[in-house]
């Protein structure tokens, strides 16, 4: 037995007083991470899954509410609700940033302007 | 036959000839024989009709008044007038059976004659729809039973008459006398509507029995405005009889095609005066039928003796007309409302007939000089005629019986209507002592007997004043010597009275009763009792006198001109200012000409003037006072309004330059700015 063993042992031992806090502290990093992406980077494509990983990270949050008692089973509900509207999403935005692709020879939302003027 | 029934039938009389019109007027040119044959069709109809309910009137129901009222218009109290309600409605008594028969039949006649003498007129088919329209005018008179619908009548006629005599409006004398005759007539009619209105605003009633009725309850006393009241009325009949002094109008309507004088301006319309006095007599005040009386002596007068001197058939003709309305109006006046009636009656049947007979020599010659390609002698010029009588038999014996009945001979119907006005005159002078009367009503029947003799002997006997146009006279199609016959067969005594010396015991006498007034007795005329008395005792007396005066007037008429023992235009030349006068009608057109025309243009300069400095001035000065008002304005609008605008605008441009800066277009910034927003209120509300 090695160290790792020894890991996974303390792991999974506490692995059932995993809380509600626990979720919440990974959704917040998530949704962090995801805002991120969205403000810094300049490529449509990295936006795009910025906005996942905000999405995911508000998923997360609903089923842990769920999970703990304090949404009852409508948080689920919510959530695959979300899956599906994110998968949508992702496949008319993805049309769209290849259409934008397929006009202005670019995928930077910088240089995509031309409503501006 | 029932009550109901005769009422209706008295509206299809009524409506009948209306319809024709509509039917005419619109479709007319499209018909077969462009609707002739409709118009007189209708109008028979309403003639048939007629003469049924006359009968059915007369062996029915003698005595009775059948009536049919409805209310057409009800305003209820209207300020400064009072109640104010129109009830419109239809009487027939025995005047208006009387009446709807004579009108429907010189209608009827005329219609047929039309056929013939109208054939080819550029207009044919609109004259006919104006004959409907007429005889239903004429018609909604007679049945009238109150003074709204009556006037209501009164002005269609009117205006009938003057689209009649403008039928053929290329002509400028037509379309001048028909303009005449309508302005004439608006004076005579204003008075009547006057008349008419101040009965109303006493009363509050158009309905005649309601008005008799209303005068009958008024104190005895204080009551002269009824005098006034009859006087305006009259003022009617002035103007639609042609009586002095609007007479001016009649004898210039003679530019009309003649079965219109014959029906319009000698048998119906014009009578329309005397049977608006009939109508309204019972309220007529003593003063007013003496004022009736003159106007109605004065008229014949005058007419008469302008018609000795007119050379034109249809001029002598239409002065004859006047003088016989002054006849009927004279009779109405003295009392004699039974005469003045029944001459009413005669008087359309034979003059109608004079004037068809005219027609038909008229027709004659217009083809003789057409044929001979004379286009300068006056057809109706009777200098030009003579010996007529060969061609044309059935237009002279016609001639002769219509001749014969306007002057007053024996067996005649005009001899009985004639005979009973100046038995009429002669009593009302034996209980007033106005002799003048009696003396110019003889002397007329003398005159007329003269000038229509001298028209019959100078027209159909004698020499032909040109031998070579005779050739081409020919008598007239049947279509218009028929009507002629039936008129000369009316003309007789027998249809009237079987008596042919007195008339007083036949239907129409008795159908026709003059009826009681209802004026306060300190205002009435002579007693109706004394008045019949007078007749009797004078009956013989005038007989004799007129057939005395009438004998006299075609025994100088022959003198003269047949015979040529007295010569005619020696005593002209003698009497030469005499002459000039009647031959000018007596200036009365020149009068009018110089004072009335005259004076209206006179003041139209005075009221150019007027309108020029005066009304223009305070136009353009208000123009002025505008324009310099609207400057003012204008600087306002344009510098403090206009201001404001922009400053608006350019506050709203300053901001958006402003905000411009933070639209960038790039999603990334609002993402930012959206999340220091929630930082800030999270911040913010957690402090809170």
């Amino acid at each position: 037995m090695g160290a790792l063993e020894h890991v996974w042992g303390e792991f999974a031992s506490w692995l059932p007083h995993v809380q509600l806090a626990h979720f919440l502290i990974v959704s917040a990093l998530l949704f962090a991470f995801g805002l991120y992406a969205i403000i810094t980077r300049r490529n449509a494509i990295l936006l795009l899954m910025g906005v996942e990983l905000v999405l995911n990270a508000a998923n997360l949050n609903l089923v842990a509410f769920s999970h703990y008692k304090m949404l009852s089973l409508d948080g689920q509900a919510a959530a695959i609700f979300v899956i599906i509207l994110a998968a949508a999403e992702a496949a008319i935005a993805l049309a769209i940033v290849l259409n934008i692709f397929h006009r202005f020879q670019t995928v930077n939302v910088d240089e995509i302007s031309s409503l501006k003027e | 036959m029932a009550h109901e029934t005769l009422i209706t039938l008295s509206l299809a009389i009524l409506l009948l000839p209306l319809a024709g019109f509509v039917l005419l007027i619109f479709f007319g040119r499209r018909l077969p024989r462009q609707g002739d044959w409709l118009g007189t069709g209708l109008i028979t109809v309403s003639f048939a009709l007629a003469v049924t309910v006359l009968v059915q009137k007369l062996t029915q129901y003698h005595d009775e008044t059948l009536g049919l009222s409805f209310s057409w218009i009800n305003f209820h109290d209207v300020p400064l007038v009072g109640p104010l309600k129109l009830v419109l409605g239809v009487q027939v008594d025995n005047l208006a059976a009387i009446m709807l028969c004579v009108v429907t039949l010189v209608s009827m006649l005329v219609h047929l004659f039309s056929i013939g003498y109208m054939r080819g007129d550029v207009r044919y088919s609109r004259y006919f729809a104006y004959l409907g329209l007429f005889s239903f005018s004429m018609l909604e008179i007679v049945l009238a039973d109150n003074l709204f619908l009556l006037y209501v009548g009164w002005e269609l006629v009117g205006i009938c008459s003057y689209l009649l005599i403008g039928h053929w409006y290329e002509k400028k004398s037509a379309s001048n006398a028909a303009i005449k005759a309508f302005i004439t007539n608006r004076v005579g009619d204003f008075g009547f509507l006057i008349g008419m209105l101040t009965l109303y605003a006493t009363f509050h009633t158009f309905n005649l029995r309601e008005l008799f009725e209303g005068i009958q309850r008024l104190p005895g006393d204080g009551q002269g405005w009824l005098t006034a009241a009859g006087v305006l009325i009259f003022c009617g009949a002035i103007g639609k009889s042609a009586q002095f002094p609007l007479h001016v109008w009649l004898p210039d309507a003679m530019e009309g095609p003649t079965p219109v004088s014959a029906l319009i301006h000698a048998a119906t319309m014009v009578a329309a005066g005397v049977y608006l006095v009939a109508r309204t007599f019972p309220l007529m005040t003593g003063d007013a039928l003496m004022v009736i009386a003159y106007i109605g002596a004065i008229t014949a007068f005058i007419a008469a003796t302008i018609a000795i001197v007119q050379n034109d058939i249809k001029k002598v003709l239409a002065y004859s007309t006047i003088s016989q309305l002054g006849y009927m109006i004279m009779s109405m006046g003295v009392g004699g409302y039974t005469g003045g009636f029944f001459h009413l009656t005669t008087h359309a049947m034979f003059k109608a007939g004079l004037f068809l007979g005219s027609g038909s020599v008229i027709h004659a010659m217009h083809h003789a000089l057409h044929r001979q390609n004379d286009h300068h002698t006056d057809a109706q010029d009777i200098r030009s005629m003579g010996g007529l009588k060969a061609r044309m038999p059935v237009t002279f014996w016609t001639f002769v019986v219509f001749t014969l009945a306007i002057s007053g001979v024996p067996l005649t119907s005009g001899f009985l209507s004639k005979d009973e006005i100046l038995a009429g005159t002669l009593a009302f002078a034996g209980l007033t002592g106005h002799a003048l009367i009696p003396v110019i009503g003889f002397l007329v029947a003398g005159l007329t007997a003269f000038y229509m003799f001298r028209v019959v002997i100078l027209t159909f006997l004698g020499e032909p004043a040109d031998a070579g146009r005779m050739e081409h006279v020919h008598e007239s199609p049947a279509v218009m010597t028929i009507p002629l016959v039936i008129l000369a067969a009316l003309s007789l005594c027998f249809v009237f009275s079987l008596n042919p010396v007195d008339a007083s015991g036949s239907w129409i006498a008795r159908a026709v009763e003059r009826p009681a007034t209802v004026v306060p007795s300190v205002l009435a005329g002579p007693g109706a009792q004394e008045f019949e008395e007078g007749v009797r005792h004078f009956h013989w007396t005038a007989m004799a006198l007129s057939l005395t005066v009438a004998g006299m007037g075609i025994l100088a008429a022959f003198m003269t001109y047949s015979w040529k023992k007295i010569n005619a235009d020696a005593i002209a030349a003698a009497l030469r200012p005499v002459h000039t006068f009647l031959l000018n009608k007596w200036y009365f057109d020149e009068l009018y000409n110089g004072v009335l025309v005259r004076g209206l243009l006179g003041a139209t300069v005075v009221l150019r003037w007027f309108d020029n400095t005066v009304v223009d001035g305070i136009v353009n000065g208000a123009g002025l006072v505008t324009r310099g008002v609207s400057f003012v304005s204008g600087r306002f609008d344009h510098y403090v309004i206009d201001g404001l605008v922009n400053l608006t605008a350019w506050v709203s441009g300053a901001f958006g330059l402003l905000f411009r800066k933070t639209q960038t277009g790039r999603v990334q910034t609002y993402v930012v700015l959206a999340l220091f927003s929630v930082m800030i209120f999270y911040f913010i509300f957690r402090l809170g």
